[in-house]
């Protein structure tokens, strides 16, 4: 093994090991204060009080494509610059994306029952975020199917890039397709402007779930570092035992 | 230049002799739409509601089917080496063996519409509209789904993984094919606007797609 | 015509195949390449063609066209043949030597020389596996490339065909060509030789 393709991750972990605690916090702190922003807003002359699952709904579909644009930078990362961090940074970042993607999902679909009078409707956003959702299934697919990391992660981040790519095209072509096929009686969030007592719950929800994110992120990160250096060393120890029983014993293992 | 046209002949040919997948897309296109009616049953007036959504989810499925091997026959003898050992750009030769296969897979696809619509009780112009924007939409399927038979190779894998990798990128062709025949079959909408959004994903798919699949091609071999 | 490497290095999958491997190879050499199974023969050539990445080292072709990467001026001939069964064994060469490019010689001459003329218009697919060994040797010979890379170029050749090897190998040496060719078995010509094979 190189060192110094370990050096880098090295400082990653004990950087990130001393900055986690304080994250974690923050995130809890942000949280509890959108939490209680969020249950003391008053209730929607319209909707009731329903209109408080927006509060986690849209953090959950922001954070949804945020994801996304992170991996799209990893990819990056991989494809030019083949730096290891960004392949764990891709790869940590998928599983956690598809979470917020469906929790934006679930929240959304909730939200729809009191509204539409059905758990779901083929309205554009959601329909939008349903591919998005189905996009990352497909890259976490992609993680597992190859064996080795490196080139699993070449391969998801061509995928990654494309999907930035076609992303913006879809969310257009649904959005057309939408009201080609839908009259516009349909309920649509956010389409006036917000008043502020419901903006700035929502904003503060927003930074605390993106602190969550980051935190989740991270950690997953550490997680997946580690589990790249087991794996290293487990196919070191497999060469090893080979070499002991091999009838040519090498000269030395290299440093 | 002629190495480019020799690769495209190449695979023409291979394509069009016995063992080649030109002519079983096409047979998988008709079996997918005959097997529509069992679903849905027989009432011809339902049918020609749904035709142009059948025959482009045919196209669609017939088309994803016969790219799993664009890459990797070649790849399993050992053929792409050299190719990507050559002089011509491998984004160029990319873009080649997409068009081979668009010509030998897509365009016979396009030929079959108006057999097809007859057994889905479309009329004359409703058959043409389909066939028009099938011509002008299957090219896009074939280089999106190019992106997809690359990372195959890449993965060793293609098959059911391929699929899901692939379909949700081609929505906005499915989209706008559909509403594009539909627009000229029923209106209100004119068939123009739907047309050259569906010309301009193709266009768009011809740059990104062989571009995607020769980094995946160059990242990927082993 | 000179081939330099330095120091390379070559890591597949996580595992380093070999390292700081160096050599030097003058026009009119040959390049035995050898070393136990696994100990990274194909990857050299591979890297060597550009077919992997190098983790390290430098490559270079002195006295090569300057506008052409190491790869399109090198032929390489790997253990898969890269010929279509449903292709005629001379669509196949004609489809090879207008793909690569570069200075193309006759096809049926070729054929001629690797003894296949006889079987120019039957499908591949008939040919046995010694023929398909052939067949691919007459894509050296079709299109002039300098560099030769050769993964055991002898494999499933009987004895005149492993003649015929030695053969057309010392003809490319004569015209200033330069082989690098992983091998088992000797070749037959005066060669240098590699030893990989330290690192398990």
């Amino acid at each position: 093994m190189k060192l110094s393709d370990l050096a880098n991750p090295t400082r990653f972990l004990s950087l990130t090991g001393r900055l986690l605690p304080y994250l974690a916090a923050a995130t809890a702190i942000v949280l509890l204060i959108g939490l209680y922003l969020s249950a003391t807003a008053p209730d929607d002359y319209q909707q009731g009080a329903t209109v408080k699952i927006m509060f986690i709904h849209v953090p959950n579909a922001w954070l949804s494509m945020f994801v996304w644009a992170v991996m799209s930078a990893a990819a990056l990362g991989t494809l030019v610059w083949r730096h290891p961090l960004a392949d764990v940074a891709a790869k940590a970042a998928a599983p956690i994306g598809a979470s917020f993607t469906f929790l934006a999902l679930v929240t959304g679909s909730l939200w729809g029952r009191p509204m539409w009078g059905t758990y779901w409707e083929w309205d554009a956003r959601l329909t939008s975020v349903l591919i998005l959702f189905l996009m990352y299934l497909g890259l976490m697919a992609l993680w597992r199917a190859v064996e080795d990391p490196s080139r699993a992660a070449r391969a998801a981040a061509v995928l990654t890039l494309v999907g930035a790519l076609n992303l913006p095209i879809i969310k257009f072509s649904v959005d057309w397709w939408n009201t080609l096929h839908q009259p516009a009686s349909v309920f649509r969030m956010g389409g006036s402007t917000l008043d502020r007592a419901f903006l700035i719950p929502l904003l503060v929800m927003a930074v605390g779930f993106t602190l969550l994110f980051v935190t989740l992120h991270l950690a997953a990160m550490r997680n997946e570092i580690l589990r790249r250096r087991v794996r290293a060393l487990q196919m070191m120890q497999a060469r090893a035992s080979a070499s002991e029983l091999g009838p040519a014993s090498p000269a030395s293992q290299p440093a | 230049m002629t190495a480019l046209a020799a690769l495209i002949r190449r695979d023409i040919r291979i394509a069009l002799r016995v063992g080649g997948g030109a002519l079983i897309g096409v047979l998988f296109f008709l079996t997918v739409v005959v097997l529509m009616p069992f679903a849905v049953g027989p009432d011809l007036a339902l049918l020609t509601r749904l035709g142009p959504a059948i025959l482009w989810l045919g196209a669609l499925l017939a088309s994803l089917l016969t790219l799993d091997r664009l890459f990797m026959a070649d790849h399993e003898d050992g053929s792409l080496d050299l190719i990507v050992m050559g002089r011509v750009p491998l984004e160029l030769a990319c873009a080649g063996k997409a068009l081979a296969h668009w010509l030998a897979a897509g365009l016979p696809l396009v030929v079959a519409t108006p057999v097809l619509g007859l057994l889905l009780n479309l009329d004359l112009l409703a058959t043409a509209a389909v066939a028009l924007t099938l011509l002008a939409g299957t090219p896009a399927l074939t280089f999106t789904g190019m992106i997809g038979a690359a990372l195959a190779v890449t993965l060793h894998r293609g098959g059911l993984l391929l699929a899901v990798l692939v379909l949700p990128l081609s929505i906005p062709v499915l989209i706008f094919g559909v509403a594009a025949s539909e627009a000229a079959i029923a209106g209100p909408l004119s068939f123009g606007a739907p047309f050259s959004i569906l010309c301009a994903l193709s266009l768009v798919s011809f740059v990104v797609g062989p571009f995607a699949a020769a980094a995946s091609l160059r990242h990927g071999l082993d | 015509m000179r081939l330099l490497a330095s120091s390379l290095t070559c890591v597949r999958g996580g595992r380093e195949v070999f390292s700081g491997l160096s050599f030097e190879l003058a026009a009119g050499q040959l390049l035995a390449v050898t070393g136990r199974n696994g100990s990274g023969k194909t990857s050299l050539l591979r890297l060597i063609a550009g077919l992997l990445p190098q983790a390290a080292g430098s490559l270079a072709l002195e006295g090569g066209d300057a506008e052409l990467t190491l790869g399109e001026q090198a032929h390489y001939l790997g253990h898969r043949d890269a010929l279509k069964p449903a292709l005629s064994v001379l669509e196949n060469l004609t489809f090879w030597r207008d793909f690569l490019g570069g200075e193309a010689f006759d096809a049926p001459e070729s054929l001629a020389a690797v003894g296949l003329t006889h079987a120019a218009h039957l499908p591949a697919a008939y040919l046995s596996a010694g023929q398909r060994r052939r067949l691919s040797l007459a894509r050296l010979l079709t299109v002039r490339r300098p560099v030769w890379l050769l993964d055991e170029p002898t494999n499933a050749l009987d004895t005149s065909g492993q003649d015929m090897v030695a053969g057309l190998m010392r003809e490319h040496l004569a015209r200033g060509g330069l082989i690098v060719a992983a091998t088992h078995a000797p070749l037959g010509l005066a060669a240098r030789e590699l030893r990989i094979g330290g690192a398990p």
